[in-house]
Order: C-alpha cells, then structure tokens, then sequence
C-alpha cells in the first residue's frame, strides 16, 4: 500500500528505517488485550486438561471431553443446549438480519421525512440491559398482567393466545424473537452507514440507465453492501453462541420449561458455577467453554478463510 | 399524475411499515414507563391507560429510592462506560490504523490475533481474570471494570475501524508526507477526523454491552460503592419481584438515563454518519 511512500527519499533519505511508529501505534492495544483477555483466556483452556484425581488437580489429557460426550446425562444436555442454540441463531438470522435491512434501506431513502425519530426510536431496544428487556417482555407475556391476551383480544385474536414462555414447544421462538427484538438495531444501523456510503454518482448513473427504486436495491446497493452483510452475519453468529443474559433473566439458569431454552451459555453457566443441588465443576466447566470456543472458532474461520475471500471489495 | 400518484403511494406505505416497526420497538418501553406511575390497581384493571389524577400514584419510585441508591449506581455506570469507551476508542483507532496502512511482517498475524476477541466472549476467562484482579488488588474497584471492557471492545473496535480506514484516500495522505507532516500527526490529523463517522458507530457498538453487563459487575464489584445501574435494578428486582409497582419504577428508572444519554449521542451519531461519510 502505501510503504513505498514513505521510502519516498525526500521524507526518509535512509532506506526503510526502523519504523517505530507501527509498535507504538500496536502497543496499548496489544497490551491491555493480551493481558486481560488472550492470558486468562488461555488459562481457561489449560483447565479443561486438568481435574481433581484425589483431591489434587492433575493433568488428565482428554478425559474431561471424552466424558462431556459418553456421559448419558452430560452428553444429551450438551447436545440439546447445541440444537437449540442452532434454532437461536437460524431464528435470527432469518429475521433480525433481513429486518434491519429492510428497514437501513427504507430510512436511507433520501428526503424521507422522519427519518431521523425512526431511526433514533427503532434503535431503543438494543440500547437497553437483558435485566430490563427480559423483565418487561416476562411481564408483557405473563397471563397475570394479561398484555398480550388483551392485545390479541382487540384485534379477535384471543384465541391465538398461549403462555408462551411457559410452554416447551414454544418457549425457544419466543426467546429467540425478544432478542430480535432487542437487537435488531445493531444490522440495521451498520447496514445504513454503508448504504450512506455508497457514493451518489453510482447511483445517479444508475438512475441514468434507468435503474430505480426496487431494481436499484437488488441490483446496485446490495452487492455494494454485501461485505457490511458478511460482517452482522458473523457478528449474529458470534453474538448467539456467546449469548447467556436473555435466557438467564427471562427462564433462569434452568432455561426451563424443561430445558428447552437451554443453550449452550446457560449450560456452561450451570456446570461452571453449580445451581441447587448441582455442585460447580471448573474442569468441565472449561471442557464446556472449550468446546463453544471450537465451534465458534470453527464458524469465524469459515467467515475470514472461505465467504470474506470470496467476496469483492469496491473502493470509491 | 399517475407516477406521481405510484410515488405517493409507495412512500405512504414506507411511512405505514416504518411507523409500525417503531410501535414495536417502542410498545413495550412505554408501557413499562406509563404503569410505573400508577397504583398498583391502576396496573392491573387498565395497563395499556396513561396514569390520571385518580391512579396516580408515586408509591414504586418511593420504595425504590427508600431501598437503594440508584443515583450512586448511575453514577458508577457513567464513569465505566464513559473510561471505557475513550480507550477503546483511543487505542482501537491506533492499532487499526497501524493494521491498515502499513505493510509490515507479521500484520496478518497481528489482525488475526487481535480479531480472536471478537469472537471468544471475554466471560469464558473470568476466573483467571478474578485471580488476576485480586492478586493487583482491583477487585470492587471501577478500575477493573474498565480495565475488562476496554480489552472487550478492542477487538470489534479494531475490526470495524480498519474496515472504513481502508476506504480512507492514500492521495491524501501521501499529499500529508509530501508536505512533511509526521506519521503521528497523519494519523491525528487526517484519518482519525475522516473516520468520526465510524468512530461515532464503535462507540454506540462499545457503549452498549458495557452499559448492560451483569456478569462483571457482580463477580468483580458488587460492592455498594461499586454497583452499576444493571445490578443494581438486577438486584432490586429480584429481592422485589412481586411488589409490580417497585418492579416498575426500578426498570423505568434503569431506562431513563440510558435514554437520555441516548438523545444527547444520537444527535453526534447523526451529526457525524451525516457529515464526512460521503463527501
């Protein structure tokens, strides 16, 4: 890029000295992260190695996997967190991330009116804690308070009613839909800085050609937004199999009914921590986290190594 | 006649999802907020009614205020997230631009090494960094707090920073070391003020988990002088969970602040996405 340049012999008349400049740029970013995320991080790794052999930690190898997965109990919850946490993240990304599209591309129609209180409105949810919007929905959909049965009822569709949270078989989507809810905001704004982006004489050339409204949305702006869309798809992947708050407020560290909003950062809460009668385990604990840092791992590679390559880059 | 009647038909029908989406997101907050004003009654018989005269009632923030000071957690919340912020975005614009404009051994290595954090939650740590804060004596210090959000928002900081520092012209500050201006002064002067745009969407993107968080509050400073906004509501509540009117005001004044401080930035985040972005 742009080395070269400063090679230039006005600036720099020795040739490529040593450019301090680069380490002092890295250094307290490279510091404080190192320090505080990748070391513990790294520690937290170690452990899954490790277990109490009479009463003394000891290095076990593999063990502690190879029990998460023969072990009945072990296995068929970790199984059932993965499932449910994949349904978690198909939910949003069919529609949390096509809603905040649609709507960065509504509000970046220019001289529409309102644009800016939509915008600022829509954004409310994601700026509000998990303690909050767990709390409120729990209210809005609990039978006691009768919101939701009272809403439907106005519009003769009280029947549709079912204590959602409360039941098995729906207790997931429901969850899944509160965190859409809440987070829809984060697409939508990153999708709209990047079609403000797009500069005017792409599009006015477009219009030249005849390309407007819904054409011109296919055909010009989304591939030019492609590379934000790649960003908030790994970025909801990411988010969803890290994503433990929502589900703790809202069904408790159980994820009840029944474990069926159980995923797999409420299970690693579990077997980390303990909850009643089960006793805390760091060592499988940290198998559990080791585990979700390969999926996770797994997913991001894929992302930077596979679609990200792929994928064109314009520069204006 | 007729396109221009297609044309306002079609933005009619943009203004009807649009007003309907904002109802959705906004529905619930101010329910919260209107029955947070009411008797306990009032709650239950009308919820969806603005309070009157005759259900007005102050009894939930009374409880909340008697039970826990929540100015102090406001307080603490502000100081964390305001830190934590100003770092990440400090050092994240630093080592971005380092990332971006330089070609250097091992940059690759670096970008991946410093995206790692991206997608490893910082939390799968936290018993190593609890030993760690203990051993520097930080532990229920506002010091730690920032200390773990700053390395929490590094990595997305830095990826979306280097992102938009690539689209920023090498014409322009190549033009800046023609006419001798250091490397430091490139990077103060000429790219951090293109970037503000995408400054402005990190620090929304950073300010929000740190506002929200739970889990390092509560295992690094639950303290009483210590406590954020989150745990503290967090706290309330679940000590208060059948008292509806306390419930409410605890959530209501939980989400007051953040709005507010939310008015005051979106108007920077608008000044700024509108400013430098496209010109």
């Amino acid at each position: 890029m742009s080395d070269t340049d400063t090679a230039d012999p006005a600036i720099a008349p020795i040739k490529r000295p040593t450019r301090w400049h680069i380490a002092v740029f890295l250094a307290p970013a490279v510091l404080v992260y190192t320090a505080i995320m990748i070391l513990p991080l790294i520690e937290t790794l170690r452990l899954s190695l490790y277990n109490l052999v009479d009463g003394q930690t000891a290095f076990v190898g593999l063990s502690n996997f190879v029990t998460l997965f023969s072990d009945p109990r072990l296995s068929a919850s970790f199984w059932n967190a993965l499932g449910n946490n994949l349904i978690f993240f198909v939910i949003h990304m069919l529609v949390q991330n096509p809603v905040g599209i649609a709507l960065a591309a509504m509000l970046s129609i220019p001289k529409l009116r309102f644009a800016t209180f939509y915008r600022t409105a829509i954004f409310v949810p994601t700026l509000l804690s998990f303690v909050i919007v767990g709390f409120i929905w729990k209210l809005i959909l609990s039978p006691i308070w009768g919101i939701a049965p009272g809403m439907l009822d106005m519009v003769g569709l009280k029947w549709l009613f079912a204590p959602w949270l409360g039941r098995p078989d729906s207790a997931l989507i429901a969850v899944s839909l509160i965190s859409v809810w809440q987070y829809v905001g984060i697409p939508m704004m990153l999708i709209y800085a990047a079609l403000l982006n797009i500069p005017e004489e792409v599009l006015e050339a477009a219009e030249c050609d005849g390309i407007t409204g819904w054409s011109q949305f296919w055909k010009i702006k989304l591939p030019l937004i492609l590379p934000s869309i790649g960003i908030i798809s790994i970025l909801t992947f990411v988010g969803n199999f890290n994503a433990f708050d929502l589900i703790y407020t809202v069904q408790g560290a159980l994820a009840g009914p029944d474990g069926s909003t159980d995923i797999l950062g409420t299970l690693l809460y579990r077997t980390f921590f303990g909850f009643q009668n089960q006793m805390g385990d760091r060592s499988m604990g940290a198998t559990i986290a080791t585990v979700m840092f390969l999926i996770i791992l797994a997913g991001v590679s894929l992302y930077l190594f596979v679609i990200q390559r792929r994928m064109r880059r314009y520069q204006f | 006649m007729a396109k221009a009647r297609t044309s306002l038909i079609r933005s009619g029908l943009i203004h009807l999802a649009l007003i309907s989406y904002t109802l959705i997101a906004l529905f619930p907050v101010f329910l919260t907020l209107v029955n947070s004003f009411k008797s306990r009654n009032a709650i239950f018989r009308d919820p969806m009614a603005v309070p009157t005269p005759s259900t007005f009632s102050l009894i939930g923030y009374e409880t909340v205020l008697a039970q826990g000071d929540f100015f102090g957690y406001f307080q603490n919340s502000l100081i964390v997230t305001v830190f934590s912020i100003a770092l990440v975005l400090l050092f994240g614009a630093m080592a971005a631009f380092a990332l971006s404009e330089y070609r250097f051994r091992g940059n690759l290595l670096m970008g991946l090494y410093l995206a790692l954090g991206i997608m490893i939650p910082i939390r799968l740590g936290t018993v190593a960094i609890l030993q760690g804060m203990v051993a520097a004596g930080l532990v229920n210090t506002l010091t730690a707090l920032v200390l773990v959000y700053t390395a929490q928002g590094l990595p997305l900081a830095i990826f979306i920073l280097s992102e938009f520092m690539r689209n920023v012209s090498d014409d322009l500050k190549n033009a800046g070391r023609i006419d001798g201006l250091s490397e430091y002064a490139i990077f103060f002067r000429l790219v951090l003020p293109l970037v503000r745009p995408a400054m402005a969407t990190v620090a929304v993107f950073t300010m929000i988990p740190i506002w929200n968080d739970l889990w390092f509050p509560l295992i690094l400073a639950p303290g009483e002088e210590t406590k954020t906004v989150t745990l503290g509501a967090q706290m309330f509540i679940g000590q208060f969970v059948t008292n509806w009117n306390a419930v409410l005001s605890a959530l209501s004044l939980a989400i007051l602040p953040v709005l507010v401080l939310y008015v005051i930035f979106s108007r920077q985040l608008i000044r700024g996405i509108t400013s430098g972005a496209v010109k």
